[in-house]
C-alpha cells in the first residue's frame, strides 16, 4: 500500500512537468493553430535561467592566497563571489541558496520576451502555412536555441540545488496513519506539485473569469467571427503565446533541483509532451492536464520492479503503449474535439 | 521512352547523369587545396547520399502524395537493417538474400503497423507512428539485446554459421554481390584530383535509380492520382464511392519497403545495424529531408537527403586548422576573426548551421530546394512568372483549427 | 605511367600529370602493403570523439588532449609532457624524440561520433577513406567503440578505443586491430570489493539500479559477482531506461526492499540524476538493517561529478586516472595540460593522450605504420613482473600514470593499477572533487582472457587491409 501511495506521488510529480509543458503546447496550438516543436527548448531555457542566476550569484573576483597552491603548484587564486563581498557572507550565501526561487523573477520577463520575439518574428508568418512547415521551422529554431545554450553552458548537467529549507523529506505516512518513515516525500517535490497546480489553476481562472480570457476562448472556438466583431484577436493570441512560453519557462526553473539541467533536456521532453497533448486531445486544455498527470502516474507504476518482472521492458515503452491504446479506443484522445488536426 | 513523358524522362536522365558522375561532381576541389575538406566524393558519403535518397523517395510516396505525416519511418529502416545483418550472419555475406529479407520484413512490419495507424489521420496518425517507432527503438536498445545486440549494434562475427558458405578462415568475409566486394573500387588520379569509384556506391546507386524510376511511375499512375485524391479531399473521395484506406495502406507499405531497402543497403555496404538509426530523431530526419527538398516533388527528397547528409558529414569534421587553411588568403587579423566566427558553425557547431538552414529554407523557400531551383531557372529564362500547372509544388494550406 | 599509387601518395608526390588507373584500391589494394600507407612527409591520425550529445564535454576534453599529444610528438609544444616520463619495462627511454612519428610530421583530422554507432562509423569511414588516417581513436561510450573497432578491423587500420568501460570491448567483441587503454567493468568490481568490505563490512544487502544497455549489464554483473563473493547479498536489480531524467519512481521502492546499499550502475547524466534523486529522497540519512544506508557509483567521471554537486561527497566509485596522482608521469601531464588550458585534464583526456603516445611509440619500434607490425609491437613483451599466468605477455611500459602497465597480447586489454576514489568532503577547488582512497595493484584486478565475463569472442588476426 505504502509503495503504491509513493508511486502515485511520484506520478503526480512527473505529471506536473508533463502537464505544464502540454498545457503551454495546447495554448499555442489552440489559439494560433501552430505546432510548436520549440516548446521543449522553452522549458530548457527556463531551467537555464536558474543556472544563469546561480552563475551570476557565484560570479567571483580573484584574490591570490600565497599560503596555498593550486593543482599546478602556483599560488591559489581564491574566488570570492561578489554577492558575498557586497552583502556580507551570510546574505550572499542566502542569495545563492535561493537561486531557484529568485530565478523565477528573471524567468518571467525573459520568457515573455522570448515568446513575443518568437511569435512576432517567426511564428506569425506561419499561420497559414502547412503544419509540416511549422514543424520544420520550429524544429530548426529548437536546434539553434539548444546550440546557443550549449555554447554558453557546455554539455554536462549542472547542479542547481533547492534552498536549504526545502532539503529533506516530509512524512506523509504519519498523516495517513502509517508508521513513521514509511512514506517520506522530499519537500521540493511537494513544492513543485503545488506550484504546478497553482499555475494550472491560474491559467484556467484567467481564461474563465477575465474578459481577456473570454475573448481568447471565443477566438479559439471561432476566430473569424471574433475578428468580424472588430476585436483584434491576433494581439491577444500573441500574448497567449508569451504566456505559454512563461508557463514552460517556470516549469523549467522549478524543475532544476529535481533533474540537473543539461542543454538537450528540451528535446527529451518534446516528444513526451506531444504524446501527452495528443492523448489528452489536441486543443483541449483540460485534456492536456489530465493526460499529463495520468501518464505520469502510469509511468511510475510501470517502473515498479514487480511490474517489470512480469513484462520485461514495459517501463521503456509504457507511455507509447498507452498512447496507442487511447488513440485506438478514443479517436481524438481523451477530451479532443472532432475535426482538429485530422487532415 | 521507358513509359515516361518527355519532362519526366529528362528529369530521370539528369538524375542518372548526376548519380553516374557523382565521383567527379562531388570532388570539385584538388586534393592539396584548402578547399579539399569540402569534397564529398568518398565512398561512405556517396553511399549515404543514395541510400538516404531511397529512404526519402519512399517517404515522399506516402507524405508527398497522401499527406499522411509518418513520424516513425526510421523503424522500418532499422528493422530492414536487422533483417539484413541476420541474413548475412545465418546464410551468406552475399548481399542478395540480405536485401530481399530487409525489404520483405520491413514490408510485413509496415503492413501491420500501417493497418493500425491508418485508422486515424492527421496528427493522431503521426503520434501513432511515432509511438510504434519509439517502442521499436526502446526495445531494440534494451530488452531485445539478444537479437539486436543493443547499444553496440548487431554485427558479423567469426562464429556466425553462414550455412550457404564454406566455413573457416581467420577473418570475417566481406559483404559482396556474387564476388564483387562492396568496399572495393578503383581510383583515378587526374592532375591534382583523385576520383574514387566504389562498387558499393554504384550498386546502391543502381537500386536508387530503380527506386526513383518506380516512384516516377507511381506519381504518374492512376494509383498516384488516387493518393493525391486522399490528400486533397478524402470526403469527396468517399462520396464517389471510393474507399481511400487500401490506397493509403498500399502507399504506407510501399514507403515502408523503400525504407527497408535503404536499411538493407546500409548493412550491405557497412555490415552493422545499430538501434540508434530507429530513434525518433532519425524518423524526424527523413521528414526534414523531404520537406527541405520539396515534399511532393520527384527530385526534392533526394536533394534534401543529400544536403542534410553533407552538413552532417562535412561540416561536423571541420576544425580550427581547416578554417585557418581556408582563410589563409586573408590578412592575419581578419583571418583570426573569420576563423573564430566560423568556428561557431562548424565542428561541434554543425547542428547550429543545420538548424539555421532549416529555418532559412522554410522561411524563404516554402516549396523547399526544388522551389529554389525553379526560381533560379525562371530568373535565367527571364520569363514572366506564369502560373504553373503543377500543383504539387505548392503545398495546400491546411485548414486552421478554428475553421 | 605507373599505376602503383596510393591515394595519399598521388597527392603528396604530385608526380602524376595525366591519368592513372589503379585497381582495386581503398581497403584492399594489392598495390600497397596496407591501408593508407603514408608516403609523404606527414602521417594523419583520426580523432573521433563525441562533439554533440550528452558526452560532448568529454569529447571536447579528449580533443584538447589529442592536440597536446600531437604537439608533443611533433616537438612543437611548450614542453614535452609525458614524452619525458614514458619508459620501457627496463627503464630505458622510448624512441619518441619529438620529431613526429618515423620522422613524419603528425597531422590530424577530427569528427563527431554523436555517441551513436552509425554516426561514429560514418565519421571513422570518412577519416579512413577520405583523409587517409592510419589510426582511429577516441570516443566516450562502449557502443560506438565496439562498432568502430569492428570497422577498423575490416578496413585495416589501428583502433585505440577512448573511454569505454564495458567488458565487451575486449571481451566478446574484441578485434585484433583494436586496443583499449581504459579499464573495464570487471576491474571496477575487483578493485571496489575489498574497499567496500573494509568500509561497510561483509553482510550488506545491495539493490541495483542499472542502465538498460550493454555497459549496464556487464558492470552490474561484475559488481554483483565481486560483492557476492565477499558475502554481500543482492536484493534486487532493476533496469532503468537511458536518459530517464527523473528517477524517483525507481528510488522510492529501494528503502522498502530491505536493502541497505544502493548501487547506481549509471554513467553521465543518468548518474547525476539518479544520485541527486537518491540523496533528495533521504537515502543517505536513512537507516536500514541497523546500518547507515550507503550509495555506490561503480564508474566515476570527474567531469560528470560536477553535475551532482554536493551529493557526490563520501561516495565510493572507481576511476581510470585522476590528475592528483603523485607519480611523475601524471604530474607531467597535468602540468602540461593545465598550463595550456587552465584546468586539469579528465580521465578521458589522459586515456587518449596515452594512446596517441603508445601508438606513436609502437610504430617507431615496428619501424612501419603497417597495422600488423604495430599490433606485433604492442603484443610483444615479457609481461608484468609478479603475475604468474601464461597469458601475462605483451608490451610493458611505465611512466604514463598508473604504474607499470601491460597491453595484454591475448585480448588487447590494458592492465594497470585501478583507482578507487571517493567524493571529496572538503574540495579545495572546483576540480578537486575526487579523493583517491586506494590504488589497487594490477594483480588484484587480473583475470584470464577466457574469464566467463569476457567469453564468446575471438581476437582473429590483424588485418592490414591489403
Amino acid at each position: 500500500m505504502d509503495a503504491i501511495i509513493l508511486q502515485i506521488l511520484n506520478g503526480l510529480d512527473k505529471g506536473s512537468a508533463y502537464a505544464l509543458i502540454a498545457l503551454g503546447l495546447t495554448l499555442i496550438f489552440g489559439t494560433l493553430g501552430v505546432v510548436n516543436f520549440a516548446h521543449g527548448v522553452l522549458f530548457a531555457l527556463g531551467a537555464f535561467c536558474a543556472v544563469a542566476i546561480q552563475g551570476l550569484f557565484s560570479t567571483s573576483f580573484e584574490t591570490i592566497d600565497e599560503t596555498r597552491t593550486d593543482f599546478l603548484g602556483n599560488p591559489l587564486k581564491v574566488q570570492t563571489p561578489y554577492v558575498e563581498a557586497w552583502f556580507g557572507e551570510t546574505m550572499g550565501g542566502v542569495l545563492l541558496d535561493w537561486s531557484v526561487p529568485i530565478a523565477i523573477l528573471l524567468a518571467v520577463p525573459v520568457m515573455a520576451l522570448v515568446g513575443l520575439a518568437m511569435e512576432r518574428g517567426l511564428i506569425k508568418h506561419f499561420y497559414k502555412r502547412p503544419h509540416a512547415d511549422q514543424i520544420l521551422v520550429t524544429f530548426g529554431l529548437a536546434i539553434v536555441l539548444q546550440q546557443i545554450i550549449k555554447y554558453f553552458f557546455g554539455a554536462n548537467p549542472i547542479a542547481v540545488p533547492a534552498p536549504d529549507v526545502f532539503q529533506g523529506s516530509f512524512d506523509f505516512g504519519v498523516m495517513l496513519g502509517f508508521d513513521p518513515f514509511t512514506i517520506m516525500y522530499p519537500y521540493w517535490r511537494i513544492v513543485y506539485f503545488g506550484f504546478a497546480l497553482a499555475v494550472i489553476a491560474a491559467i484556467f481562472a484567467f481564461l474563465q473569469f477575465t474578459t481577456f480570457g473570454m475573448v481568447v476562448r471565443a477566438g479559439m472556438a471561432d476566430r473569424e467571427t471574433v475578428g468580424l466583431l472588430g476585436i483584434n484577436i491576433g494581439r491577444r493570441f500573441t500574448i497567449m503565446f508569451a504566456i505559454a512560453a512563461i508557463v514552460a519557462g517556470l516549469a523549467g526553473v522549478m524543475y532544476t533541483p529535481i533533474v540537473a539541467p543539461n542543454y538537450d533536456m528540451g528535446m527529451n521532453f518534446l516528444v513526451l509532451s506531444f504524446v501527452v497533448v495528443v492523448v489528452g486531445g489536441m486543443g483541449s486544455l483540460p485534456g492536456a492536464v489530465l493526460a499529463g498527470f495520468l501518464l505520469g502516474i502510469i509511468e511510475s507504476f510501470a517502473s515498479m520492479s514487480a511490474v517489470i518482472e512480469l513484462i520485461p521492458g514495459i517501463n521503456q515503452v509504457i507511455i507509447y503503449l498507452v498512447a496507442i491504446v487511447v488513440l485506438l479506443v478514443r479517436p481524438r484522445g481523451l477530451l479532443g474535439r472532432k475535426g482538429v488536426m485530422e487532415d | 521512352m521507358l513509359g515516361l513523358n518527355r519532362k519526366d524522362l529528362i528529369l530521370f536522365l539528369i538524375v542518372v547523369g548526376l548519380v553516374v558522375f557523382a565521383p567527379f561532381i562531388l570532388n570539385p576541389f584538388p586534393e592539396d587545396s584548402g578547399l579539399a575538406r569540402f569534397n564529398a566524393g568518398y565512398p561512405d558519403l556517396m553511399q549515404r547520399f543514395v541510400i538516404f535518397g531511397i529512404f526519402a523517395i519512399g517517404f515522399n510516396i506516402l507524405f508527398g502524395l497522401t499527406g499522411y505525416l509518418s513520424f516513425g519511418h526510421a523503424a522500418f529502416l532499422g528493422i530492414g537493417s536487422y533483417a539484413g545483418v541476420w541474413m548475412m550472419k545465418l546464410l551468406t555475406v552475399n548481399i542478395v538474400p540480405a536485401i530481399i529479407a530487409s525489404i520483405v520484413v520491413a514490408g510485413v512490419f509496415s503492413l501491420v503497423i500501417g493497418f493500425i495507424c491508418l485508422r486515424r489521420s492527421g496528427i493522431y496518425f503521426s503520434i501513432l507512428t511515432l509511438a510504434f517507432a519509439q517502442m521499436a527503438f526502446a526495445l531494440a536498445y534494451s530488452v531485445l539485446t539478444p537479437i539486436t545486440a543493443g547499444e553496440s549494434g548487431l554485427q558479423l562475427s567469426l562464429n556466425d554459421p553462414r550455412i550457404l558458405e564454406a566455413g573457416g578462415g581467420s577473418s570475417i568475409p566481406a559483404a559482396n554481390f556474387f564476388g564483387l566486394t562492396m568496399r572495393d573500387g578503383f581510383e583515378w588520379a587526374l592532375g591534382g584530383w583523385v576520383f574514387t569509384f566504389n562498387f558499393g556506391y554504384y550498386f546502391c546507386a543502381l537500386l536508387m535509380l530503380v527506386a526513383f524510376y518506380v516512384s516516377i511511375r507511381i506519381f504518374r499512375s492512376p494509383f498516384g492520382m488516387m493518393l493525391r485524391a486522399v490528400k486533397s479531399n478524402q470526403q469527396r473521395m468517399n462520396y464517389t464511392g471510393l474507399n481511400p484506406k487500401p490506397y493509403t495502406l498500399a502507399a504506407f507499405v510501399i514507403s515502408g519497403m523503400y525504407a527497408g531497402l535503404a536499411g538493407g543497403l546500409m548493412v550491405a555496404v557497412d555490415p552493422l545495424a545499430g538501434a540508434d538509426r530507429m530513434f525518433w530523431t532519425a524518423s524526424g530526419e527523413v521528414v526534414l529531408m523531404t520537406i527541405l527538398g520539396g515534399a511532393g516533388t520527384l527530385i526534392g527528397p533526394v536533394l534534401g537527403a543529400g544536403m542534410i547528409k553533407y552538413f552532417e558529414n562535412i561540416f561536423s569534421r571541420l576544425n580550427e586548422r581547416d578554417l585557418n587553411a581556408l582563410y589563409d588568403f586573408l590578412p592575419d587579423g581578419l583571418q583570426g576573426v573569420a576563423v573564430s566566427v566560423s568556428q561557431m558553425f562548424v565542428g561541434d557547431g554543425w547542428l547550429l548551421t543545420l538548424g539555421l538552414m532549416f529555418m532559412l529554407v522554410v522561411i524563404f523557400l516554402p516549396g523547399g530546394l526544388v522551389e529554389g531551383g525553379q526560381r533560379v531557372s525562371r530568373l535565367f529564362r527571364r520569363r514572366k512568372k506564369t502560373k504553373t500547372d503543377d500543383p504539387e509544388h505548392h503545398p495546400q494550406p491546411s485548414p486552421h483549427v478554428g475553421e | 605511367m605507373s599505376n602503383r599509387f596510393t591515394r595519399r601518395g598521388v597527392i603528396k608526390t604530385g608526380a602524376v600529370a595525366g591519368g592513372a588507373l589503379a585497381l582495386p584500391t581503398i581497403f584492399t589494394s594489392q598495390a600497397r602493403a596496407f591501408t593508407n600507407e603514408p608516403t609523404g612527409d606527414t602521417v594523419t591520425l583520426g580523432f573521433n570523439v563525441p562533439q554533440s550529445g550528452a558526452y560532448a564535454d568529454e569529447g571536447a576534453d579528449q580533443l584538447r588532449a589529442y592536440e597536446l599529444a600531437v604537439e608533443h610528438l611533433n616537438g612543437t609544444g611548450a614542453d614535452n609532457g609525458m614524452l619525458e616520463t614514458f619508459k620501457y619495462a627496463d627503464g630505458s627511454p622510448t624512441a619518441l624524440t619529438g620529431n613526429g612519428i618515423l620522422g613524419k610530421r603528425v597531422e590530424y583530422v577530427t569528427g563527431d561520433t554523436q555517441t551513436n554507432t552509425d554516426a561514429a562509423r560514418a565519421s571513422a569511414r570518412s577519416m579512413i577513406e577520405k583523409d587517409g588516417a592510419t589510426l582511429i581513436t577516441g570516443g566516450s561510450s562502449s557502443g560506438p567503440a565496439v562498432a568502430v573497432q569492428a570497422l577498423c578491423q575490416e578496413a585495416g587500420v589501428i583502433f585505440m578505443a577512448g573511454l569505454t568501460h564495458a567488458n565487451d570491448t575486449t571481451g566478446k567483441d574484441k578485434r585484433a586491430n583494436g586496443f583499449r587503454h581504459f579499464f573495464n567493468s570487471y576491474m571496477s568490481g575487483a578493485a571496489l570489493a575489498p574497499v567496500l568490505e573494509a568500509a561497510y563490512g561483509n553482510d550488506r544487502k545491495a539493490y541495483y539500479l542499472t542502465a538498460d544497455y550493454n555497459w549496464g549489464y556487464t558492470t552490474e554483473q561484475a559488481i554483483t559477482e565481486a560483492t557476492e563473493a565477499m558475502g554481500w547479498e543482492t536484493v534486487n536489480k532493476v533496469l532503468t531506461p537511458v536518459g530517464q531524467g527523473d528517477f524517483s519512481s525507481y528510488i522510492t521502492p529501494v528503502l522498502q526492499s530491505g536493502a541497505d546499499t544502493l548501487v547506481l550502475v549509471h554513467y553521465g547524466g543518468d548518474m547525476v540524476n539518479s544520485l541527486t534523486n537518491a540523496v533528495q529522497f533521504g537515502l543517505r540519512e536513512a537507516q536500514a538493517n541497523g546500518k547507515d544506508f550507503q550509495i555506490i557509483v561503480p564508474l566515476f567521471s570527474r567531469l560528470m561529478a560536477r553535475g551532482a554537486g554536493e551529493n557526490i561527497k563520501g561516495i565510493f566509485g572507481s576511476t581510470n586516472w585522476h590528475w592528483s596522482l603523485p607519480d611523475e608521469g601524471s604530474q607531467a601531464f597535468t602540468r602540461s595540460f593545465g598550463t595550456k588550458y587552465g584546468f586539469p585534464p579528465s580521465q578521458a583526456a589522459h586515456t587518449v593522450y596515452c594512446q596517441t603516445l603508445l601508438y606513436a611509440d609502437a610504430v617507431e619500434r615496428a619501424g612501419s605504420f603497417n597495422p600488423c607490425a604495430v599490433v606485433e609491437a604492442l603484443e610483444t613483451g615479457d609481461g608484468l613482473p609478479g603475475i604468474d599466468s601464461p597469458s601475462n605477455t605483451g608490451f610493458v611500459f611505465d611512466g604514463l600514470g598508473n604504474g607499470p602497465t601491460l597491453y595484454r597480447a591475448g585480448d588487447h586489454q590494458c592492465f594497470k593499477d585501478v583507482l578507487v576514489v571517493k567524493g571529496k568532503e572538503e574540495p579545495e577547488s572546483e576540480f578537486d572533487l575526487l579523493e583517491i582512497v586506494e590504488v589497487t595493484p594490477t594483480e588484484q584486478v587480473w583475470y584470464e582472457p577466457d574469464h566467463p565475463q569476457f567469453a564468446g569472442g575471438q581476437l582473429g588476426e590483424c588485418n592490414p587491409g591489403a
